[in-house]
């Protein structure tokens, strides 16, 4: 080990995986929902590895875009796969990323003294959704070019400062070449920012500790286990514990992944959608258009908001608020338990119909807009919102189970 | 070495002076950065007025042309159509065009210079989709112009209906007539 000596003292190396790692003791009973961050880790990784290779042969150019992606599915070998792989990827990364949110929720892992840990991670989801954004530009379809035109001219409805921050955004009076070769940069750029967020992400998580399923702090609880007598009874060493339980995990979720990948990697147009197969034409909008499935919560969000005062600006800022109500969370949340075991029936009934409303506001947003559907948009919207700001009031008037001393299972 | 004692007000002012100076020119660094990112010349420079014959242009017709990157429409109404637009003034948000969404001299019941043609930017006030034109729906109080992105909808004048996602009628750009057959989108008339 005289190699291992040598950089040691140069670089700490063996400190930094027995800190993180070998003795960073992670408590024992995670369950299924553990899966997931492990698994966004993997995805931003496979997205990394493809985007790099399909930047290669892809060419940034209003000429020409389209028609690169096509070589790429054509004429490179291996193209038609690393692409898939890049378009199921974001799909994926976006499941994952809302069960590993779903799970914080359930188990209030962004409580006390982990609003940071949720701070970092919603910085990641929303920098995830502008990489995202950046990306559907690129392939220079139908669809990659008036959803664009939609999102930018989100900004546009700003008062005073919206129009020229629009044409700031697009470099041009519309989406053209000029936006296309910028948001190419961009799309590269975020994800290297997202790796970063990350790594403060699992800074602050290694500085408090990981939550767990019954939201009891296993650092408060008895010391000493099989391993060291100052670490914490209740946990288990992250390696080999959970790595080898996320490695199995990975084994799993990348069959599945590969299911998707070669046998539907349009997923029935949910994922790669029909009018982006025809070129973007900047005088023709496609009959219907919407946004990828990942972002239509939010869609049905915006357009279930009437203008009024002779501004759209309004719907704009509902879609905005419910990003930005995730952040408050820490704070909305009163209840004297983290977990949705021990929390009473009133939270597990917002918790619920927070969770019917997002997936049924994402069925809204791939749907045309009629009034019955708008009115049903409205309705789930303003449950969307209840669950967040009546947290105050129903996380602390209901009855909560006792919460035991050590961990349960 | 020197023997004095430290002057802390010296020393803070100094330092909050050097801190003060980097962070001027931070800010300072900003403005070409950003600025690099505003519409470039080439972009300005694409906006030249477009000319457009309209000689075949008759009722329920439409004519698009790409002026500054966006669709402009030339529609062609008949009588009947101008009559029904005098009907729509309860369905709509702002039927006398009080917004400044048109030329003074297209501020009139048809929005247009001639009330036979109307001359429209085909982006919706929304969120910049564009609307189809739905001919066969003229007389209808649907609406003859429908934005399938958010439900939008506009009467054959362009005004938009109440109680729909966009805010104000679509945009009539300056135009004017070279003749009684060619437009000239992008000029204003010149007795205007």
């Amino acid at each position: 080990m005289s190699l291992m000596n040598w950089i040691d003292q140069r670089f700490p190396a063996t400190r930094v995986f027995k800190e993180h790692f070998s003795e960073y003791y992670a408590p024992k009973n995670f369950n299924f929902w553990y899966f997931f961050g492990s698994l966004a880790l993997l995805m931003l990784v496979l997205q990394i590895v493809t985007g790099v290779l399909l930047a290669m042969n892809y060419k940034p150019d209003a000429d020409s875009a389209f028609a690169s992606v096509e070589y790429i599915m054509r004429d490179v070998w291996g193209g038609w796969f690393v692409r898939y792989m890049h378009s199921t990827g974001a799909s994926f990364f976006f499941i994952v990323i809302y069960l590993h949110m779903f799970r914080g929720l359930l188990y209030g892992s962004y409580r006390n003294p982990r609003e940071l840990i949720w701070i970092f991670g919603m910085v990641i989801y929303i920098a995830m959704m502008a990489t995202a954004f950046f990306g559907y530009l690129l392939p220079w379809g139908q669809m990659s070019y008036w959803g664009a035109q939609v999102i930018v001219n989100l900004f546009d409805t700003i008062p005073w400062i919206g129009p020229p921050l629009a044409e700031w955004l697009r470099g041009d009076y519309v989406i053209s070449d000029i936006t296309l070769n910028r948001f190419y940069a961009l799309h590269y750029l975020v994800p290297f920012l997202l790796a970063a967020l990350v790594f403060l992400h699992i800074v602050a998580l290694h500085k408090v500790g990981s939550n767990n399923p019954d939201g009891v702090e296993i650092k408060r609880g008895p010391r000493g286990n099989r391993w060291s007598a100052q670490a914490p009874a209740d946990g288990v060493p992250f390696h080999p514990y959970y790595t080898v339980k996320d490695i199995w995990g990975m084994a799993v979720f990348l069959a599945l992944f590969f299911a998707v990948v070669f046998f539907m990697p349009e997923m029935g147009g949910y994922f790669l959608e029909q009018p982006n197969f025809e070129p973007a034409n900047p005088l023709k909008t496609p009959e219907h258009i919407a946004p990828v499935w990942y972002f239509t919560p939010y869609y049905a969000i915006l357009r279930a908001v009437p203008s009024f005062a002779g501004t759209q600006v309004w719907g704009v800022l509902a879609m905005f608020a419910a990003l930005v109500v995730f952040f408050f969370l820490p704070w909305l949340d009163r209840s004297p338990v983290s977990s949705m075991r021990y929390k009473g029936w009133l939270s597990r009934l917002a918790i619920g119909v927070f969770a019917i409303s997002f997936l049924v506001l994402g069925y809204l947003g791939t749907r045309p807009p009629t009034p019955q559907l708008t009115l049903l948009a409205q309705i789930f919207t303003v449950l969307y919102f209840a669950y967040f700001l009546l947290m105050p009031w129903y996380s602390r008037i209901e009855k909560t189970k006792p919460v035991p001393e050590r961990l349960t299972r | 070495m020197t023997d004095k004692p430290v002057d802390n007000r010296r020393r803070r002012l100094l330092t909050a002076a050097t801190t003060g100076m980097g962070l001027a020119g931070t800010a300072g660094m900003l403005v070409p950065f950003a600025g690099s990112m505003l519409p470039s010349e080439r972009a300005k420079a694409a906006g030249a007025p477009v000319e457009v014959d309209i000689s075949g242009l008759g009722p329920g017709r439409q004519i698009t042309v790409e002026w500054r990157g966006k669709p402009v429409w030339i529609i062609g109404r008949s009588p009947d159509d101008l009559d029904f637009l005098a009907s729509m003034a309860d369905s709509l948000a702002d039927p006398d065009s009080q917004a400044a969404q048109q030329p003074a001299y297209a501020r009139n019941p048809y929005r247009s210079i001639k009330r036979e043609v109307l001359v429209l930017v085909g982006i919706c006030t929304h969120l910049g989709c564009s609307p189809q034109f739905r001919p066969e729906l003229t007389a209808d109080a649907d609406g003859a112009f429908l934005c399938a992105c958010h439900g939008s909808r506009f009467d054959l004048a362009g005004r938009v209906y109440r109680n729909v996602p966009a805010p104000t009628n679509l945009v009539v750009p300056p135009h004017r007539y070279v003749s009684d057959n060619v437009i000239l989108i992008g000029e204003d008339p010149e007795t205007a």
